[in-house]
């Protein structure tokens, strides 16, 4: 076991990237996420064979994880609101095209430029594509620091697994949190060989070549069917979840990141006052946990969704139950956080 | 009795919020009183960027819009080439101007835009809190810049004043500095200079103004005005590289 | 048990290391604990405030709006937290910059001569310090010695000096108060 130590969300995610392998940081600044690029250019500009790079804007440096993981390195690039917008092209692109990488969201308030606050109002750009095109990230939402750091080194493995782009969706406030960490020793598990794709020059081999694009509309047809599989291989394998105190519930509040930890304290003090709360709290949003939705809300029948957005995973929430259940909501955004107090009193709403 | 001076009609009474020793105050004011004095106040508009000066919109007494990050110049090609008789400039970062948002200033510069571009040159990011810009000199340490800036690896300080200069459709561009009185002065007339060639329908006009962060640089206001003397203006040298007279 | 502390100040009044300084130490003696900064460019030159967790369970909501103790380095700081610290609750207050007396009164008040303290060890900048070891020996949310062996993980690596100054400012500050 490795020892605590107490470090800042955003500096964590770092750390946990260099400990997964990570070489490769192509960012820009924006808050709330800034120590992480400060983090990376501190770490790699003094590593070798690794690169930092402050790149002109997010277009360009999601272009440069492109071009890094086109070489079967490890790379990652970072950023909030505004910026991931930018980044949406090149993500859709590197889903197309099966590379992996992990992107960093730290959220905050939008739309436009919005709030440094944070915020969950990115839920849907991250979840259902976010780019042109069909297609997913793999999407994991840390709820603490410890958290950011094994999702975050989760995140590469999943991405190289799948070929596929990973991000961290979290929020100014875990980011700019500071909580005891640890890096624990990990179990090596087995990972596809790069081999077969990755562009090093064709010396003594055919050449090779990532064209994100087919003409053929029946060709690009197929490109589409084959990463849709991989999907459907991702939903069945992958998908996690914290559940608590379900039985017997009141009520299932449903809620992930930031939100979820509030919601905890919520179903402490609830308790006190004989109410009875249970948690669903997503981990994976893409694959998003379904089935335990499903089979919850048909047994409690009473379901709150809370985001700091105005009812994003909502949808998702309200596919799962499939109309079996009376979906509530309750939502702050533009960069303010839902109290346990309020949503406390929102609960207590629908149990008279 | 004491002369009072009275504060220009084109900024709003309400205080800078800007740090001790910024620059960026300075610069509003030398804008607000050209404005005033070109009469054009009620027939402006100004384009904040996203940076420090995002703030712009609360201290300019005429219609202001806040643009994306380094996107200001297409939002100003926008609105000029819709309603042309309208006085518009952008007040932009180094970040936002000549990282983020090159192409946009490159282009509308190219195309000879009748706009005005105020480029306030500060060599860091200011409002994320000090990290590298592509005008950060050369061993100057920044957030992403932890070991000082390695042409190796993060490039040279771009002289922003000297590239457009070199482009067709470019009627004015100067560089000034604001650290003492004798460069104010100056930098109001350059101010003045790139209105009027708005105003006269002479294209695309440009004022780099070489400015000081005190909070991020990590010195005192009056420090900092030194260091811009002795570090910046040797490297950015003040003056005009291009002047109407120029355009054929 | 769960320890809510706000603490909060200007910029340049070492706000940000007093409440690391705490959340260090509880982690050392064990607990779970959270620290969040207030952030984003109000804080140059205008207020920073912090919020430390120390609990002994797992911490759900890292938002405290109601403080059991709180630390105000000034006057404006005072004037926003006060009416939010919860009854019983403690104010220290930093009597060198605070002219004003508390208004609550179903809370303890500590007033520090912080400024001055540490002016008189010859760094105004430790006043922080002088205030942090009050604060620790008044609530014992953590143990002193556990504050002194965060203080030197935290500043590894610079000036013994530097440490060595903090720590007396830790135990003025702490003298002041009774057990
Ligand atoms: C797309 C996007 N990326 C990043 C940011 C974060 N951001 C805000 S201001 C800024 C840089 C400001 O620096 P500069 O333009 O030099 O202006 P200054 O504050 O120094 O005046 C950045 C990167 C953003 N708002 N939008
Ligand atoms: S951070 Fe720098 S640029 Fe921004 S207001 Fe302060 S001194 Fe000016
Ligand atoms: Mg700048």
């Amino acid at each position: 076991m490795g020892e605590k130590m107490l470090m800042k969300g955003n500096e964590a995610i770092g750390e946990a990237a260099i400990r997964a392998g990570c070489r490769f940081y192509f960012g820009y600044p924006i808050t709330p996420q800034s120590e992480l690029t400060a983090y990376m250019a501190k770490k790699l500009l003094k590593m070798k064979d690794a690169a930092f790079v402050q790149a002109e804007s997010e277009i360009a440096a999601i272009s440069m994880v492109y071009g890094a993981a086109a070489t079967g390195a490890r790379a990652m690039t970072s950023s909030s609101g505004p910026g991931i917008s930018l980044k949406q092209e090149g993500i859709s692109y590197l889903a197309c095209a099966e590379l992996p990488c992990v992107i960093v969201n730290i959220q905050r308030g939008g739309p436009g430029l919005g709030s440094i606050q944070p915020g969950q109002a990115d839920y849907f750009q991250a979840t259902k594509g976010g780019g042109h095109g069909d297609y997913h990230l793999i999407v994991l939402a840390p709820s603490s620091v410890q958290e950011l750091v094994d999702l975050t080194m989760d995140a590469f493995d999943l991405a190289d697994k799948y070929t596929n782009p990973a991000m961290i969706l979290g929020d100014g406030l875990i980011g700019q949190m500071m909580e005891a960490v640890e890096f624990k020793e990990r179990k090596k598990i087995d990972l596809p060989d790069k081999e077969g794709w990755i562009l090093t020059g064709c010396k003594g081999r055919e050449k090779k070549y990532i064209v994100p694009f087919n003409l053929d509309p029946y060709e690009m047809e197929k490109i589409n069917l084959k990463i849709q599989e991989k999907y459907k291989k991702i939903i069945e394998k992958e998908i996690r979840y914290e559940a608590i105190n379900l039985d017997n519930a009141d009520l299932i509040v449903v809620a992930y990141g930031t939100v979820a930890r509030i919601v905890k304290t919520v179903i402490d003090n609830a308790k006190k006052e004989g109410i009875n709360i249970g948690l669903i709290r997503p981990i994976t949003l893409f694959p998003f946990p379904e089935k335990i939705i499903a089979e919850t809300s048909e047994k409690i029948n009473k379901v709150l969704v809370v985001e700091m957005s105005y009812g994003q995973m909502l949808e998702d929430v309200k596919l799962a139950a499939n109309g079996k259940a009376e979906i509530n909501f309750y939502g702050r955004a533009g960069g303010v956080v839902p109290t346990q107090f309020e949503i406390l009193t929102e609960i207590k709403k629908y149990l008279t | 009795m004491k002369k009072v001076f009275g504060s220009p009609k084109s900024l709003t009474k309400v205080p800078f919020t800007y740090c001790p020793g910024c620059h960026h105050g300075i610069a509003h004011r030398l804008i607000a009183e050209v404005l005033d004095e070109f009469g054009v106040r009620e027939k402006t508009v100004g384009v904040c960027p996203v940076g420090c000066s995002v703030f712009a919109y609360v201290f300019f007494d005429c219609d202001m819009i806040c643009a994306a990050h380094g996107r200001a110049p297409a939002v100003a090609t926008g609105m000029k080439r819709a309603k042309p008789d309208s006085i518009i400039f952008t007040y932009q970062g180094d970040g936002d101007l000549a990282s983020i948002g090159t192409a946009e200033i490159v282009h509308t510069a190219n195309r000879g835009e009748n706009i005005t571009v105020i480029f306030i040159n500060n060599a860091i990011y200011g409002m994320t809190g000090g990290q590298m810009a592509p005008t950060t000199l050369i061993g100057q340490v920044t957030q992403t810049s932890p070991y000082g800036r390695d042409p190796k690896t993060m490039g040279y300080p771009i002289k922003v004043a000297e590239m457009l200069s070199t482009l067709k459709g470019v009627a004015y561009i100067s560089r000034v500095a604001l650290s003492k009185p004798a460069y104010i002065l100056k930098a109001k007339k350059a101010i003045r200079k790139a209105f009027q060639s708005q105003i006269e329908g002479k294209g695309f006009s440009l004022v780099e103004i070489l400015s000081t962060c005190p909070t991020n640089w990590g010195l005192s206001p009056i420090e900092a005005n030194k260091w811009l003397e002795e570090n910046m203006i040797p490297y950015y040298p003040l003056g005009e590289f291009k002047t109407p007279e120029e355009v054929s | 048990m769960l320890e809510r502390i706000i603490i909060s100040g200007f910029g340049g009044q070492g706000i940000m290391l007093m409440g690391r300084l705490l959340a260090y130490a509880g982690m050392l003696e064990g607990k779970n604990v959270a620290w969040m900064p207030s952030y984003g460019p109000e804080m140059r030159g205008g207020t920073a405030n912090c919020t430390v967790l120390i609990s002994s369970k797992e911490i759900g909501s890292p938002i405290v709006s109601h403080p059991k103790i709180l630390i105000a380095m000034n006057q404006p700081s005072l004037d926003k937290f006060e009416p939010n610290v919860s009854e019983n609750g403690l104010i220290i207050l930093n009597d060198s910059l605070i002219e004003r007396e508390v208004n609550r009164d179903d809370v303890s008040v500590i007033r520090i001569p912080a400024d001055d303290i540490a002016d008189k060890l010859g760094n105004s900048r430790a006043a922080n310090m002088v205030v942090l070891g009050a604060c620790v020996k008044k609530s014992k949310v953590v143990k002193m010695e556990t504050i002194f062996k965060a203080l030197e993980k935290t500043l590894a690596g610079r000036n013994q000096d530097l440490i060595n100054l903090n720590k007396e400012a830790l135990k003025q500050g702490a003298e002041l108060v009774e057990d």
